[in-house]
């Protein structure tokens, strides 16, 4: 009988870890009068790495954007003759196992892996400040539901869930938004909608601590609402561990994908992310190493990349930074 | 926090982890597939075969019977028998539970021990040369899948050097001083691996928390104060800094007990994490009820732990 | 040569007219080979020559030969044959439990707890095929030094049959009756003549657990037995220990049955992990003697051999990966199912879209760059034993062929290179389970098919979904809820006649059935149904196989099923050890004869 999927998304991938992205800051940072959109530019500039890093991630997404125009060559091209190649001029990243090109494969992939990761993040991201942001506030009954629904989330079996997930609703949504729409809009939001969790208690452990903060009660006498008391003063100092998870869910969430395909819940099997080329390279790991290695590097470049941005806006944004 | 508040939050727990066990009994019963897999399409066994089997495992009833039949067994400490085993549940999950407690626990122990000194000497001095190597690291750590991780370790130590192996026993057959030798060698990887995915995201979160606490009102006022910065450090920062630790913590806690599902299969550890996923592919519904509802109660039991922490740690917090 | 000729030959022989050598030497001459020619013989109810293994049996004693590592990587999770839900528990009991007879690697019958096999000379099989005597081998004891005997062997055909104990073997017993002749014989009786008699009692589901132990613990209360856990077999070890899904482990019985028998002095299965990495473990680093079910691309297993620990084995049973085509309409709901029996598909009707399809699966792609050794490109659904294989049908991939065919059939590319034609479009879903060398065959199909107007848009179910019954999930194989579907299948014991129900029209499955018939292609073929009725009673081998190479033959030429490439049983063996592995049967079918050569 046929040997069972060993991939499944597991409880070990973490603390359901997610993140905030670039523009989220951003916008705080437009509420916020005092420092002009000048004066966070110059200290992002300051933030070398982030520099750096705009850079690189520019550089990939223009690779998968404009990259398949370039090297045209098809993405499944079954050459058995070139298999497990390395790198050659024909094929610069090598060949997979029938013998297609992985430079093409990968070029192509990013789009889906980048747009799933990021997309992803932002809904846990989102989901994870509101219920964290509500609940930090609200505290009495409200923070007593909302983290019933939290704990709750974290002790579902993700695979019978998703299971179910597919079952229910993969034909009606790709009825209503067409295959490759429904299957997109269907893993992003069950990727981010399993892993809002984590950042809603640390969002919510961050507010415990920072309301009761001199600064805040400060803000607080001279009469501040709530929602200002949130936005411009607690939320700017409860970003920290929030940046982080969102870049650790961007990596989860491309590797997550992959996984999903493998439920029959993603792209079809002959769709080739970053995530499932992974998968597809490890048992050839000591045969043909350039496999694993390129989107292995892919998704480190894009994981490191998101996260310096990440650090440098929050560097920017943050007039009281001290060191 | 008082005494009489806690007391409340504990009584408050049951009717959440009822609540959850409802959620979850639904769902394993709507999810598709059926504990009769294999038998299937096997042309030797006919149709009026399994449905008896399948009457005899109770399938036919309706869900709602079947869940109240689960639980009122559950009160009386009866946790079912596995459809696939014919074993009770709760024997099958303490045959796992020592080795899961162990591989896991240990990796947990060594992320914290290593992520949390790393983490605020990082954040201490940001952007140095050892932020720089602790953050490359780190980003490996989680960039990078277990399934990979596992696999290189694996090629490198147990294949090319042949150092280590890379079949985990439950059952070594030594005692003593060489017992543990063994036990040692054959837990080095998984736990490695576990560690490090665990302890990249922790060293990540560490630095930010601590670089987040330094920057706010009262530390700069502490240190114009002139009180020393190692002091500044531990005093201030830290303990501030330690809430979102323990938030990670107290998420990542009932792992120990649900195992790593990845690195478990990578290994062979028989863990929890290996007989839950078994038992999902082959839809052994009362094993996965058994171990997600412990686990769910974990879940609960270490979140009402770290809000106990959180006033610990910032007595200003007050749960109103 | 046809079947008159070769009933005309056996016929000498029987009358010593001709030797058994000069037989074999006869049909050689035809390309029959020898063990093929031995078992028409024996079919035929001439004395099978004495069964040998294929290896002699070296070891003088018992005992000596240290821990026998095996490595399965679903471990086993009940040690009951009776309850083994897949071929990992039927394994881990085998460890301790024998059958009366088992299939060796030449599918011959080979007797394990029976002193000889039952043949018409020895009076053990009546010329009606009604019924079977099996004599009992003397002095078999329990490890609990209690004798094994007729006793037994009724019981378990009792046991198996109650529908209250729910055995997943009820099916070789509820048809038969067994009684007890003496201590050490045993009848088994039918109603209707049963042409291929070596089900109940064989192999991998004719595992024999003891009475003694068992009959307070029989019906509903089967569940509760100690030795369902603890097994307390006839078997070449004792029980140690079992954790279900991680170890099962033995120590050397001291009183086995045969002489100088096991070699190993202990025994350990364990579970978990995936194949490619139990390749590794005996391939690469020998941490383990012999691993099993090696579903690993070719490729990597060539190259861990390179180390010089272990080879692969291959041993061929009965199963294909095929491609099973869908004669209902799976886009059309009617009276609330798809793939209504009611409805026709609108394009796979046609003879020559289906003749098409098979002109386009590469079979050698698949073999030589997919599954190497672990897939043979293959012509037949019915292939093994050799004797079942129709010499009559052939196949070739040939795009020019396939296009040359569509475009005379009407089927016109449109401007996006698919062909149509009335308005329906060669456009397909192609399903299998989430597999990965299932998803790099459709791939290569999907390839092919392109460059003949074929448009096919690859899906993959998980395959704890896709081989289920669960009656609600269109995603199952027997819904079958798309155009093509490919799986592995074939018969699991060496004769097909049972398996072949997956054609019968009667067995089409469907809402009213719960899906449970086997026929999932819906084929409804009445020629087909009639032969297949006419061989379940025909006892004259010959003849029996002459029809069942027609049944095959029909389901090849009208394309019902596309064979793609064998599934041989693969298993990574260290090397020095000796052992014979079986396409039939257990991986461990002969465990007590397992030896390592230094």
């Amino acid at each position: 009988m046929a040997g069972l999927i060993p991939a499944s998304l597991s409880a070990e991938e973490g603390p359901a870890l997610a993140g905030v992205d670039a523009p989220a800051p951003l916008a705080v940072s437009r509420a916020r009068s005092v420092p002009p959109a000048l004066e966070a530019w110059r200290r992002f500039r300051k933030h070398r790495l982030a520099v750096v890093s705009v850079v690189v991630l520019l550089l990939l997404i223009g690779a998968i954007l404009v990259g398949p125009a370039l090297w045209a060559v098809p993405i499944d091209d079954i050459d058995f003759g070139a298999k497990l190649q390395g790198p050659t001029a024909a094929h610069p990243f090598g060949t997979d196992d029938l013998g297609q090109d992985l430079l093409a494969r990968l070029l192509y992939g990013g789009r889906i892996s980048l747009a799933v990761g990021v997309a992803a993040m932002l809904v846990a991201v989102f989901a994870g400040l509101l219920v964290g942001a509500v609940s930090g506030m609200a505290s009495g009954p409200v923070d007593a539901a909302l983290m019933w629904l939290t704990d709750l989330f974290l002790s579902l079996p993700q695979l019978p869930l998703l299971l179910l997930v597919i079952y229910l609703f993969r034909d009606a949504l790709s009825r209503a938004l067409g295959l490759e729409g429904g299957v997109f809009v269907l893993i992003v939001l069950v990727i981010g909608g399993l892993r809002w969790m984590p950042v809603a208690r640390l969002v919510r452990a961050q507010f415990f601590s920072l309301r009761e903060k001199e600064f805040v009660e400060a803000a607080r006498g001279l009469g501040a609402s709530r929602l200002r008391l949130v936005v411009h003063h607690i939320l700017p100092n409860a970003l920290g561990p929030v940046i982080v998870a969102g870049t650790i869910e961007v990596a989860n969430a491309i590797i997550a994908e992959s996984t999903l395909s493998f439920l029959g819940l993603g792209f079809p099997p002959d769709t080739p992310t970053w995530g499932r080329i992974l998968f597809d390279a490890k048992d050839y790991l000591d045969i043909a190493p350039h496999w694993a290695l390129f989107p292995g590097a892919a998704i480190f470049l894009a994981v490191l990349s998101i996260n310096f941005i990440g650090d440098g806006l929050r560097d920017a944004l943050d007039a009281r930074r001290v060191v | 926090m008082s005494g009489a508040h806690l007391l409340r939050r504990l009584l408050l727990a049951i009717p959440s982890v009822l609540g959850i066990s409802i959620v979850l009994y639904g769902v394993l019963a709507l999810a598709p597939g059926d504990p009769l897999g294999e038998l299937v399409s096997n042309p030797n066994v006919p149709a009026s075969v399994q449905a008896a089997m399948r009457a005899s495992l109770g399938l036919n009833d309706p869900i709602w019977l079947r869940y109240v039949h689960w639980l009122f067994a559950m009160l009386r400490g009866d946790w079912g028998f596995s459809f696939v085993s014919r074993i009770d549940v709760d024997r099958l999950i303490l045959q796992r539970l020592p080795v899961t407690i162990v591989v896991i626990g240990a990796s947990q122990i060594l992320a914290i021990l290593i992520a949390l000194p790393v983490g605020v000497l990082a954040a201490a001095r940001p952007y140095s040369v050892f932020d720089q190597v602790a953050n490359t690291i780190a980003f490996i750590g989680f960039s990078l899948p277990t399934f990979f991780t596992g696999l290189l370790l694996i090629l490198v130590f147990s294949i090319q050097l042949n150092w280590l192996p890379f079949v985990y026993r439950a059952d070594l057959n030594s005692t003593g001083l060489a017992w543990w030798g063994e036990e040692i060698r054959q837990s080095i990887m998984p736990v490695a691996v576990l560690g490090l995915f665990q302890g990249a995201s922790l060293v990540r979160f560490v630095r930010a928390s601590v670089l987040d606490v330094i920057k706010l009102d009262y530390v700069t006022t502490a240190r114009s104060k002139g009180i020393g910065a190692r002091r500044v450090m531990l005093r201030h920062v830290v303990r501030n800094a330690l809430i979102p630790v323990v938030t990670l913590v107290a998420l990542q806690m009932p792992v120990v007990f649900g195992g790593a599902i990845i690195t478990e299969q990578i290994f062979r550890v028989p863990g929890i994490g290996s007989l839950l996923i078994t038992s999902i592919l082959s839809n052994d519904t009362p094993v996965v009820m058994g171990v997600t509802f412990v686990f769910a109660a974990l879940v609960i039991l270490f979140n009402l732990i770290a809000d106990i922490l959180y006033g610990w740690l910032d007595p200003r917090i007050a749960f109103r | 040569m046809d079947h008159r000729d070769l009933t005309g030959l056996i016929e000498r022989v029987k009358r010593g007219r001709l030797s058994r050598r000069g037989f074999i030497r006869q049909l050689a001459a035809v390309g029959l080979s020898a063990p093929l020619a031995n078992q028409i013989l024996a079919l035929s109810g001439v004395a099978m020559a004495q069964p040998s293994p294929s290896y002699a049996y070296k070891p003088t004693k018992a005992g000596g030969g240290g821990t026998l590592k095996l490595l399965w990587w679903q471990g086993p999770t009940l040690l009951n044959p009776h309850f083994a839900v897949g071929t990992k528990d039927q394994d881990g009991s085998r460890l301790f439990y024998e059958p009366l007879a088992a299939w060796d690697s030449q599918a011959n019958l080979q007797p394990i707890l029976a002193a000889e096999l039952p043949t018409l000379e020895n009076g053990g099989l009546a010329g009606d095929g009604k019924s079977v005597v099996w004599k009992l081998k003397q002095g078999v004891k329990w490890h609990d030094g209690k004798p094994f005997t007729a006793d037994d062997v009724v019981f378990n055909w009792a046991y198996a049959r109650d529908p209250a104990t729910a055995a997943v073997t009820a099916g070789s017993y509820n048809t038969i009756t067994a009684e007890k002749l003496d201590d050490h014989t045993v009848r088994l009786t039918s109603e209707t003549p049963r042409p291929f008699w070596a089900e109940a009692f064989v192999s991998a589901t004719g595992m024999i657990i003891p009475k003694h132990l068992f009959e307070n613990y029989t019906g509903a209360k089967s569940r509760e037995a100690p030795t369902n856990l603890a097994p307390v077999g006839t078997g070449p070890y004792l029980f140690k220990e079992f954790r279900p899904g991680d170890i099962v482990s033995g120590v050397i019985n001291p009183n086995y049955h045969k002489p100088n028998r096991p070699y190993f002095d202990a025994v350990e299965m364990k579970g978990g992990g995936d194949a490619a990495s139990a390749a590794r473990a005996v391939l690469q680093t020998g941490e383990y003697d012999f691993a099993w079910n090696m579903q690993v691309e070719d490729d990597v297993l060539t190259k861990l051999e390179a180390s010089g620990k272990g080879h692969v084995r291959v041993t061929d049973g009965g199963s294909l990966e095929q491609i099973f085509l869908n004669f209902t309409d799976p886009n059309v709901e009617v009276d609330g199912e798809r793939s209504s029996l009611k409805t026709k598909h609108p394009s796979l009707s046609d003879p020559a879209v289906r003749q098409a399809l098979s002109l386009l699966i590469d079979k050698d792609s698949v073999h030589k760059y997919i599954y190497g050794r672990a897939g043979a490109a293959v012509t037949n659904v019915v292939y093994n034993p050799p004797r079942y294989n129709s010499p009559n049908t052939k196949w070739e991939f040939n795009i020019e062929k396939a296009n040359a065919i569509l475009d005379k059939a009407g089927w016109k590319p449109g401007p996006d290179g698919i062909r149509a034609k009335d308005g329906k479009t060669l456009s397909y879903l192609y399903q299998t389970s989430t597999n990965q060398p299932r998803q790099k065959t459709q791939q290569i199909v999907k390839q092919a098919c392109k460059k003949a107007g074929i448009n096919l848009e690859i899906k993959s179910v998980v395959s704890s979904v896709f081989f289920s019954s669960d009656v609600a999930n269109p995603d199952t194989y027997p819904h079958f809820y798309a155009d093509l579907e490919m799986y592995t299948t074939g018969p699991n014991q060496p004769d097909p006649s049972i398996w072949l129900q997956l054609f019968l029209g009667s067995e089409a499955a469907q809402k009213d059935n719960k899906w449970q018939g086997r026929n999932i292609t819906r084929w409804q073929n009445d020629e087909f149904d009639r032969i297949y009725h006419q061989q379940e009673s025909e006892l004259d081998p010959v003849k029996r196989t002459a029809l069942l190479i027609k049944l095959n033959d029909l389901v090849i030429n009208n394309f019902v099923s596309i064979p793609v490439v064998t599934r041989p049983n693969v298993a990574a063996v260290k090397d020095g050890m000796v052992c014979e592995l079986s396409g039939f049967d257990s991986y461990i079918w002969d465990l007590a004869d397992w030896y390592m050569t230094t």
